[in-house]
């Protein structure tokens, strides 16, 4: 089996699904390209998680992941819910594939993001219209060639292949630098000015 | 629990008469047919039998038939060893943005050694324009590989006509009919290919043989060398059970193509036409006329792929997203990526793929089984309920 008993448990029964329409705060992390999309609200009551609930668009790990982060959070202090991990969350779920590890954990992003949304109004900051993690924005998270999973900091780079990466105007996805046309689409790729 | 299998790309059931055909080489029979001594001379005997089996399915004669492993070491063979037997005419390769990702990534490991490749786009139904094949050829391209069938989405492609477009040019011509052969009537001859991969795991043979046609007179170099076997075209013992198997399964298909299809065509068009009517925002993928006749693939909106298996898994529904193999990677389907679905839709990729057997009951089950499915996931997915909020409900 792929996915671990627990995985499978969070997965067919998955925990504080749903939406808080006058959340405190929320999180919004991930995009289609990826497969996998959350958003996180939270509900904050003497500096603790009163309630959090989730809505994912995703695989079995990312809706697990998801639910497993709430459970993790709820009645935890912020500073606590910070320091949750997606290293933690994936340990607590009994481990993850490891081509599953990269995007389905974007839980605990999710979740940190509604909390800086939090922290954002209550210190009267420009607020965004929902904290949302740059790092996914149209980008794949793995490589074309090998499915490897990306790193953060070096989308642009595939370490296993020493292939370079540049996004496909067409499509979105990530194709090799320099290529007449898309791996994905297969439409051709504007010369680089 | 009843179990529906509506997988069939993936891989078919072993018919009894392929196991009884695959039986005697897997227990007395195992000599090697390249033995001279009467053991051998048997094993040899049926891997004869199955070459000529192979060969009519076809169209072809039996010395066109190359065994190999998988249909995707047969992918290999024919774009690598085509490539490297024309290269000194030219370096330049032309493929269809929907191939396997066994001809595409051949296709990359060419590029890596001086080949340049042009990618043919699809429409909207995944069908490749022959005038674009031909739109993409230069002076310098020694080989066009279009599939026959694509197994995701179940459009059949023009193979005749882009054969048509590559033989005055004396351009090769291999389609890989890995999804068609042995499910929708082939010949390679009426076809005009040089090259046609099939597996037999895709017609209720075995896993682990397969076969390629190569065109008597087209030039190839071996993928794998070593000794005479398959005219030292493929070095290696003969998989002999597989093989045998392979052969069964060859001419079962032939004998029953057309009672197949019959039984089956009714039953994928019910699919095609009803899934979308139970529920709200299901697309067809692929061509509604060009298609395999037991084939049906769908986008279900606002949903992902893999969470929708895994709900009719539970079931005891086997199907898949994509490919078989695309369920497992992080990303969409290239096919509808190449077909002009964005990311969104094609993350909710299904598809259902019937196999021999199955009844009405079993796409009623599934009927039963599915919308929920969805509907539950829906109920989760931050999509939908974006979707709903700008539509004002």
């Amino acid at each position: 089996m792929m996915y671990s008993d627990k995985v499978m448990d969070h997965f067919a029964n998955p925990r504080n699904v749903g939406v808080i329409a006058d959340a405190d705060g929320k999180g919004e992390v991930g995009n289609p390209v990826c497969g996998d999309m959350m958003t996180f609200y939270i509900k904050v009551k003497d500096d603790r998680l009163a309630d959090v609930k989730f809505q994912t668009f995703g695989c079995g790990a990312a809706i697990a992941v998801s639910s497993m982060v709430s459970e993790m959070a709820k009645g935890k202090t912020l500073d606590e819910a910070m320091a949750i991990t997606n290293e933690s969350v994936a340990e607590e779920l009994g481990g993850l594939p490891k081509n599953k590890m990269h995007c389905s954990n974007l839980g605990a992003d999710a979740l940190h993001e509604a909390i800086k949304n939090y922290w954002d109004k209550q210190a009267g900051r420009a607020e965004k219209a929902a904290g949302t993690a740059g790092v996914h924005e149209h980008e794949g998270c793995a490589c074309p060639y090998c499915d490897t999973a990306l790193e953060e900091k070096d989308k642009t780079f595939c370490r296993a292949c020493r292939v370079e990466f540049e996004e496909c105007p067409s499509c979105g996805g990530i194709t090799k630098k320099g290529d007449a046309a898309c791996v994905h689409c297969g439409k051709p790729l504007a010369a680089k000015a | 629990m009843k179990r529906t299998y509506l997988d069939h790309i993936a891989a078919t059931p072993l018919r009894p008469e392929v196991f009884e055909a695959m039986r005697p080489f897997l227990t007395d029979v195992f000599g090697n047919p390249q033995s001279l001594h009467a053991a051998g001379q048997e094993a040899l005997t049926a891997v004869d039998a199955a070459r000529e089996e192979v060969a009519a399915l076809i169209g072809a004669t039996a010395s066109e038939i190359y065994f190999t492993a998988t249909g995707s070491e047969a992918n290999n063979f024919a774009v690598k060893g085509m490539a490297a037997g024309q290269q000194a005419r030219g370096r330049h390769i032309v493929v269809s943005a929907v191939e396997h990702t066994s001809v595409l990534n051949s296709v990359k490991a060419l590029e890596r050694s001086g080949f340049t490749s042009t990618i043919v786009p699809v429409d909207r139904t995944g069908l490749v324009d022959p005038a674009e094949v031909e739109k993409a050829l230069t002076k310098e391209t020694v080989l066009v590989s279009v599939m026959t069938a694509n197994s995701e989405v179940g459009t059949i492609e023009p193979v005749a006509e882009i054969a048509a477009v590559c033989r005055p040019r004396n351009v090769l011509f291999h389609t890989d009919a890995v999804a068609a052969a042995g499910t929708v009537p082939i010949d390679v001859k009426a076809l005009g290919v040089d090259a046609l991969s099939l597996a037999g795991d895709q017609f209720y043979g075995p896993k682990g043989a397969a076969a390629l046609f190569v065109r008597k007179g087209a030039r190839i170099l071996p993928l794998i060398d070593g000794g005479i076997q398959e005219g030292g075209r493929r070095g290696g013992t003969e998989n002999v059970a597989g093989i045998a198997g392979l052969g069964r399964a060859a001419a079962l298909a032939r004998a029953e193509m057309a009672s197949r299809t019959a039984a089956l065509l009714p039953l994928r068009d019910r699919l095609l036409e009803e899934l979308p009517r139970r529920i709200e925002h299901v697309v067809v993928t692929g061509s509604r006329t060009a298609r395999l006749p037991h084939h049906a693939s769908f986008c279900i909106e606002f949903v992902e792929g893999e969470a929708m298996l895994l709900f009719l898994d539970m079931k005891g529904i086997a199907a898949s997203s994509g490919s078989a193999c695309t369920s497992k990677a992080l990303k969409a389907s290239h096919v509808l990526l190449a077909m002009g679905f964005d990311h969104a839709i094609a993350q909710g990729s299904l598809v259902f793929s019937l196999i021999d057997g199955t009844t009405d009951a079993d796409i009623e089950t599934l009927f039963e089984a599915f919308p929920p499915i969805v509907e539950r996931l829906r109920g989760m997915s931050p999509l939908y309920t974006q979707y709903l909020k700008e539509r004002g409900s």
